[in-house]
């Protein structure tokens, strides 16, 4: 069972408590966009065995979107952080180089 | 004026917690900026509470303002009251970037009751009651649906549904009080 904690509200909340949004922090192409740009925005993803940055919603709390690194592999939650970032902060990239020193960083 | 009833005419069950529905409900929700003065001010003419922080519920009487997310409140007053207390917000947030709305016919409330209370919503909601504190509401779902409750007396929590689903919260709140459904037996 995966628990992520609401960086909003504080609660703990459970998977079923959430809803997932799919992958962090892409970058919105719209109209002006190359073609390849655009089909990379809309289906382009990625799937890594290891350290993932997802988007998740306190659906049946706050209602919050907020963003979550974790472990596709372990399930292990290296930490939660406010949607109103760019990418992950930096302690918690630090946290997770040391966790997982093969770790390619945040791209 | 057509006379208003609650969506299961206070229909109640006894197994090893009483769960009864409340009855109808004054329920407000105001959005805005809650560290503002104006709404420190709002709330406070509205239910004589502060604002409350977050995840906190302040009870004042049959007033209450709870924290629904951190640009959301649920200001609770007599059914009754709901009208003149949405006209008053409204005013008092005048000029501030707000949104005030009388949701009281969409919700219904329950309250479970007993010393095994707890019992009778571990069951149904995903929440550890180990670290619910005094004074905390807890927004969750009650299996399939959404529903918010707090600890509103000694062995007694109130509960929050959409109306809609009354009946189905009903449903839940019976079968998972029935006797002999206890999680902890004597
Ligand atoms: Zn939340």
């Amino acid at each position: 069972m995966l628990t992520l904690e609401c960086p909003y509200c504080g609660v703990k909340a459970e998977e079923t408590e959430l809803q997932a949004g799919g992958e962090a922090h892409l970058k919105r192409y719209g109209p002006g966009s190359s073609d390849d740009e655009f089909e990379s925005y809309l289906f382009m993803r990625k799937n890594p065995k290891g350290v993932h940055f997802e988007r998740w919603r306190h659906a049946y709390g706050c209602g919050k979107w907020f963003l979550a690194a974790r472990c596709t592999a372990t399930l292990e939650v290296f930490g939660t952080y406010s949607a109103q970032t760019k990418e992950p902060p930096a302690d918690l990239q630090a946290k997770i180089k040391a966790k997982r020193p093969n770790w390619e960083g945040y791209k | 004026m057509s006379k208003a009833v609650s969506a299961l005419g206070g229909v109640s069950h006894k197994g090893f917690a009483e769960v009864a529905e409340a009855g109808l409900r004054g329920m407000i929700t105001v959005r805005g900026d809650l560290s503002s003065a104006a709404m420190k001010k709002a709330v406070k003419a509205a239910t004589g509470t502060a604002v409350p922080a977050a995840r906190r519920i302040e009870i004042d009487g049959d007033k209450a303002a709870a924290w629904m997310s951190p640009d959301e409140l649920l200001v609770m007053v007599p059914y009754e009251g709901a009208q003149d207390a949405v006209a008053a917000l409204e005013k008092a947030l005048a000029g501030e970037h707000h949104l005030v709305a009388d949701v009281s016919d969409a919700r219904s409330v329950f309250t479970v009751k007993g010393s095994k209370a707890p019992e009778a919503l571990m069951k149904l909601c995903p929440v550890d009651f180990g670290t619910l504190a005094e004074g905390e509401i807890r927004r969750t779902r009650a299996a399939q649906v959404a529903a918010a409750f707090w600890k509103s007396g000694a062995d007694e929590f109130t509960l929050v549904s959409f109306r809609s689903v009354a009946g189905y919260v009903m449903g839940l709140l019976e079968v998972s009080s029935r006797k002999g459904g206890e999680i902890f037996p004597a």
